[in-house]
């Protein structure tokens, strides 16, 4: 695992390095052109200082050698610098125009410094390489030659080279650590949300306060706390499921064994007799639950997307309709002529589960005497197939939950379990097609399956 | 010994209310938080057996409003969740007890008497008087150790009295555990069903206090 911190660090050190480095180059180089420069000019300046002091070439040969290194001597000794290193940096000659060498200074070569004329130029001698400079007087016949010693020359410019570099180098570990630091500075907020995280219980879903965090560790944050809530959220939804479960598979189980013992314990044939029927009446109830629960099981089971065959959905509901509304509801089921003949691209077992407990709920929650009504409809290309009753209908706080497993809400019934919703809309699903639960305005509850044109035949 | 049930499964309702009937309690049920409120407010129960999940809203909710109002009537609390974490929850909030479901209609009734006893302050199953003595368990009276038919309004009355030695009962505060909403009351119950008691355990046993109600008398 790489660290941010190392990366971020070699980064800029990186960078930082290859700015200094541009700059110190860029200095060296500016450096040594300004030092040659200033070299040159001093080469030029002695060279035509010793031209100027000579008056005539008589002069020379009348006082002798003596006088012409004197005089070559007081203008080489232009002090450059007070350093023992640079002393003696000047040399100088003095040709007469036919090639006799009438001067030199101490340190210069005794062959000729330049074979040209006038002007700079770079000569060889003796392994060494001089830079010279050369002034000819034609009105007295000499030549003054006077020469830098590269060798000399590029020591000087080395040296303050140096002498600019050294702290510069200096520098870079220092730089390097501050570096170091300020990466690890800048990245403390990170270390501190990691930490926050590694103190965390595994239960503990709250979110984590942003206090002040930088800009960037915001949407970090952000993200985070929504990850919790929605961890948060699903836990919620598991504890309710498995509190409503508990509840609606024990209470019958509770009833039939109170009931059992009421019916042992009483002499009153009255009493014993109420308590059987009761029993007979949550055996039914318990075996409808164990019906529904077979049913999710199935309806998660069954593999093949594919309808084995199209069902149609007004036999379907005439057949649904004899067999529910038996059922000690009095309560008529209205199928609309257009259902017969509609065929969906269902598979039949998957719609009869759908029609069957949306029929039941409707049938369950009708005041006797009323009307369920089942009809169809187009909705711009969408068959809309609906079941409404004249119950209740669902309290808007409870929509959002009928369709969870084991929900039952304030109108609840006593025969229901809380799953019915829960199924067909698992069914549904497989399908392609949606439920939509819609409270009438004339009260009562429209249950709308809604159809994609794929599945209409 | 009047017990408000507090139960929206139709079929247990209906047999917690029978069953404990039979056991010797006066009983009243209901379905949801709304008609318990009701109830609650209405008359004073000895017990509660209440459901935690109803739908309108928690037994936990009925709990923390009677505890908050300074009703500590004893509450078992019936449930389907039986974790650690619920019946911790459950008595913190103010219960008293606890059964998972689905349990057993006797050990409803034996927990419902312990709670009552323990409400009253006694740590003995029987209650005992002068030369009497009562098992609400067995739902058996002796006087002298020789035992006692009464009737289930006699005993009631009986089993009220001698629960509260000392204090004074008014004629309707003795109705009120003798009687389910659903049952109707009749005149001069009370005093017959004492009359009846008086002829079968000795005219000194309870007393009546002229204006205000009955206790138990001195004599055995």
């Amino acid at each position: 695992m790489r660290s941010l911190r190392t990366r971020l660090f070699a980064i800029l050190l990186v960078t930082t390095g290859l700015l200094w480095l541009s700059a110190t180059v860029w200095i060296f180089l500016s450096t040594r052109a300004e030092v040659e420069r200033v070299l040159d000019a001093r080469l030029m300046e002695a060279a035509r200082m010793v031209n100027s002091l000579i008056v005539s070439p008589d002069m020379l040969k009348e006082e002798g050698d003596a006088d012409a290194n004197r005089l070559i001597q007081s203008a080489t000794k232009i002090p450059l610098l007070e350093h023992p290193h640079y002393d003696r940096q000047l040399s100088c000659q003095i040709w007469s125009l036919d090639g006799t060498l009438i001067g030199k200074s101490d340190s210069a070569p005794d062959t000729t410094l330049a074979p040209h004329a006038t002007g700079f130029s770079e000569t060889v001698i003796n392994g060494e390489t001089w830079r010279v400079f050369a002034v000819e007087n034609a009105s007295l016949g000499v030549r003054v030659l006077v020469g830098d010693n590269l060798r000399i020359r590029d020591r000087l410019v080395n040296d303050m080279v140096k002498g600019l570099l050294l702290p510069a180098l200096l520098i870079i570990p220092l730089l390097a650590v501050l570096i170091w630091l300020s990466v690890g500075r800048g990245l403390a907020p990170l270390r501190k949300l990691a930490g926050d995280l590694a103190a965390r219980e595994a239960s503990d879903l709250h979110a984590i306060e942003d206090l002040g965090t930088t800009r960037e560790i915001s949407p970090v944050l952000k993200s985070l706390n929504g990850l919790f809530a929605r961890v948060a959220g699903a836990r919620e939804r598991e504890q309710n499921f498995i509190a409503f479960a508990a509840h609606e598979l024990r209470t019958p189980l509770a009833g039939l064994k109170t009931q059992a013992q009421v019916a042992l314990a009483s002499d009153d044939g009255e009493i014993r007799e109420k308590a059987l029927g009761q029993i007979v009446a949550g055996v039914d109830r318990t075996g409808k639950l164990v019906r529904q629960l077979l049913d999710i099981a199935s309806v998660g089971a069954s593999e093949s997307a594919e309808p084995a065959a199209d069902c149609d959905v007004g036999e379907m509901l005439t057949a649904l309709r004899t067999e529910l509304v038996g059922q000690a509801h009095r309560v008529d089921v209205a199928i609309d002529a257009q259902l017969f003949g509609l065929r969906i691209g269902m598979d039949p077992n998957l719609f009869r589960l759908v029609a069957r407990n949306l029929l039941e709920n409707a049938l369950n929650h009708s005041p006797p005497g009323a009307t369920v009504s089942c009809s169809c409809k187009m909705e711009v290309d969408r068959l809309v197939f609906a079941i409404e009753d004249m119950g209740p209908g669902i309290p808007d706080e409870e929509m959002p939950h009928v369709t969870e497993r084991f929900f039952r809400g304030r109108f609840k019934t006593a025969v229901g379990s809380g799953l019915g919703l829960s199924i067909v809309e698992q069914a549904l699903d497989r399908t392609g097609a949606e439920l939509e639960l819609r409270n009438c305005q004339s009260g009562g509850l429209s249950a709308r399956i809604v159809l994609p044109p794929s599945l209409v035949r | 010994m009047r017990v408000l049930i507090v139960e929206d499964d139709d079929i247990l309702r209906d047999g917690l209310k029978v069953g404990l009937a039979l056991a010797g309690f006066t009983t009243d049920a209901v379905g949801t938080c709304d008609a318990a409120a009701t109830a609650l407010a209405a008359n004073g129960f000895d017990a509660i057996v209440l459901d935690l999940m109803l739908p309108d809203g928690s037994g936990m909710d009925i709990l923390k409003d009677l505890r908050s109002g300074q009703n500590d009537t004893p509450v078992l609390l019936l449930t389907a969740r039986d974790t650690v974490r619920d019946r911790v929850a459950g008595l913190d909030t103010g219960a008293d007890d606890y059964l998972g479901k689905p349990f057993d209609l006797d050990e409803v009734a034996a927990r419902l008497r312990a709670l009552s006893r323990r409400s009253t302050g006694r740590a003995t199953a029987a209650l005992e008087w002068a030369s009497l003595r009562l098992d609400p368990a067995r739902r058996s009276v002796e006087q002298a150790g020789r035992p006692v038919q009464l009737s289930r309004r006699e005993y009631s009355i009986l089993h009220t009295l001698m629960a509260h030695p000392g204090l004074i009962f008014s004629k309707t505060k003795l109705e009120d555990r003798l009687y389910g909403w659903q049952e109707e009351i009749e005149s001069n119950a009370v005093e017959v069903h004492i009359h009846h008691l008086r002829s079968k355990l000795g005219p000194g046993l309870i007393e009546t206090v002229r204006g205000i109600g009955y206790r138990l008398g001195g004599a055995g």
